[in-house]
């Protein structure tokens, strides 16, 4: 119970930070012209999900990225997959922000199935509590994110709930420090 | 559909359970590298039924030094040779997609002639990578004359390289803003002799390798990977295109001078082992051809770098770049905070991503089809590591 509290309150305080930041991006977007195409992607997306559970944080050319809660994640990315056609899982990588106490997970999404697609990078990122960090796994949905969720494991420490093996997989086995990408571990003499 | 899942399932989810399930006394655990010549540094378990493999589980990370937590300790130029490390017969592709990214996040603008050296760099580079592992592939299948000969020809464009930049294998040559230094004087027409003479040698390894009834045998129908899964499975490069999906980044999204360039994506349909060695050798047949063009096309003088400031940094901000290496689209994620050292640095490689195809083909093949399976996946397992 408590995690989910937890999780349910760093959600809540997430769409604040994040209503924020996209005003800012919006006002700018308005001098920047968003390709069409991408910004198709983007109305998708927001008209199904309505912009308090996706926020768009960037459109660039070939590039989007959109920023959702844990909680949330699954069904996004599900239509992601079945209705915009983003079929598998480039990278998943972590980025740890010690300043809000978050860690933030993206996944780099791309397509091979439809041509369209093929020069488009989605970046379908979250935010989760960096004290207890835990989010629902996406291999059901993405295949191909099941090697790079487990190094995002060992490398920040987020847990995939529902991953069956969230477990070393680069560092040794016998690691015994916190995981290496957090900006607290720090590389001895530096 | 049904038929992936239950597949991807057994071999990579609940492989160790199902084999638990079954009569374990039967089956012999084999333990493949990392001191084994033929895995690289790079162990993976497999039990075997008889002749046949049942489990699969990889096991990398012999070779991880923390490149991306390196990056966060020193400037975007200083990190430019040690990022290099994962795939030194690959230096320039592993630095290119960096310098694209860094380019973006500080702005900075690449002259032509910078752009079409990097790009000739790049191609010369391919050819050398995709030597060195069709020369390993061959040993590990036995052939020790497709060992002596891609190797000795490798020396050739390594010699052509060393001429532009100055080093035989980390060139470091890639920088943000261009490349380091212009070409030598009559670099040219060695390069269009040396293209000439590889494309007589290419035809030659059809003959000696490829039409060779013993590799055919071991290759051939070994190890299929189909459309579908090659798709969810999110594989790259000469793997993905095995399988039939012209998929290359050069053409999906062109960088630098690709869109000018007239070229066709190498691709076979048959997704077996031959199919997967087959393509890389396609791919040198039509680097050639990109060599010849981006020579011809090239300006004939001008800057080849734009001017730096110390430090180069740029606004806060993230950027997600990527080009089609030896092994497949190669992409940096980078997130800059705004000071002239990354906040954040991701790799994402062609040999990690390739590496989730190992045991779902390698469950259910015979223990003699794995290094044929193995190899030709195209794995560099430095680079998977990092």
């Amino acid at each position: 119970m408590s995690s989910n509290q937890s999780n349910t309150q760093n959600g809540s305080e997430q769409k604040k930070n994040v209503t924020d930041s996209t005003q800012t991006s919006l006002s700018k977007k308005t001098e920047i012209t968003i390709p069409e195409f991408e910004g198709s992607i983007v109305n998708q997306l927001v008209t199904k999900f309505t912009d308090k559970i996706v926020q768009v944080v960037y459109v660039r050319p070939g590039r989007t990225k959109i920023l959702v809660p844990p909680n949330e994640i699954v069904q996004v990315a599900t239509f992601i997959r079945d209705t915009l056609g983003f079929d598998h899982a480039e990278s998943v990588s972590g980025t740890d922000y010690p300043k809000d106490n978050q860690i933030e997970v993206i996944y780099h999404l791309s397509s091979y199935s439809d041509e369209k697609l093929s020069s488009h990078v989605l970046a379908l990122s979250t935010r989760v509590d960096r004290n207890d960090s835990r989010m629902p796994t996406l291999i059901d949905i993405f295949k191909s994110a099941e090697y790079h969720e487990r190094e995002t494991f060992e490398m920040l420490g987020v847990y995939f709930e529902g991953h069956p093996r969230n477990e070393r997989f680069l560092l040794p086995e016998d690691w015994a420090d916190i995981p290496p990408l957090r900006k607290e571990f720090r590389i001895k003499g530096r | 559909m049904e038929n992936f899942e239950q597949k991807f399932d057994e071999t990579i989810r609940r492989g160790l359970e199902i084999v638990k399930e079954t009569e374990e006394d039967r089956l012999m655990t084999l333990s493949v590298g990392p001191q084994h010549p033929g895995s690289g540094h790079f162990r993976f378990t497999i039990k075997v039924d008889g002749d046949y493999i049942v489990y699969c589980d990889p096991d990398p990370g012999y070779v991880h030094r923390g490149e991306e937590k390196m990056c966060e300790y020193r400037n975007f130029i200083q990190n430019i040779p040690h990022l290099e490390r994962p795939v030194i017969h690959d230096s320039t592709n592993i630095t290119y997609s960096y310098s694209l990214a860094v380019e973006e996040l500080t702005n900075i603008k690449v002259p032509l002639r910078g752009q079409y050296i990097r790009a000739l760099a790049s191609e010369l580079n391919r050819q050398v990578y995709t030597l060195y592992w069709l020369g390993i592939y061959g040993i590990f299948l036995g052939h020790s004359t497709m060992f002596m000969w891609p190797l000795g020809d490798r020396e050739l464009f390594i010699d052509l390289l060393e001429a532009l930049t100055g080093a035989r294998v980390t060139h470091a040559f890639n920088i943000p803003g261009g490349v380091r230094n212009d070409m030598p004087e009559g670099f040219k027409d060695r390069c269009l002799r040396q293209v000439a003479y590889f494309e007589k040698r290419l035809v030659e390894y059809e003959d000696i390798f490829y039409n060779n009834p013993l590799f055919r045998q071991r290759t051939e129908g070994v190890g299929i990977l189909t459309k579908e899964d090659a798709i969810k499975l999110g594989v790259t490069g000469s793997v993905l295109r095995a399988s039939g999906i012209p998929f290359d980044v050069r053409k999906a999204e062109p960088y630098d001078v690709y869109d000018e360039i007239d070229f066709k994506i190498q691709y076979m349909k048959t997704g077996d082992s031959y199919a997967r060695s087959m393509v890389p050798l396609l791919d040198m047949k039509e680097s050639c051809h990109i060599i010849r063009e981006l020579l011809d096309k090239m300006p004939q003088s001008g800057e080849v770098r734009a001017k730096l400031q110390p430090n180069p940094k740029g606004p806060a901000g993230e950027s997600y770049k990527r080009v089609e290496s030896g092994r497949g689209a190669l992409g940096y994620y980078i997130v800059s905070d705004g000071t002239p050292k990354p906040y954040r640095v991701k790799l994402s490689v062609g040999s990690f991503r390739n590496m989730l195809a190992l045991p779902f083909l390698l469950v259910g093949s015979k223990l003699a089809d794995m290094p044929s399976i193995y190899w030709s996946l195209n794995y560099w397992p430095v680079e998977a590591d990092r």
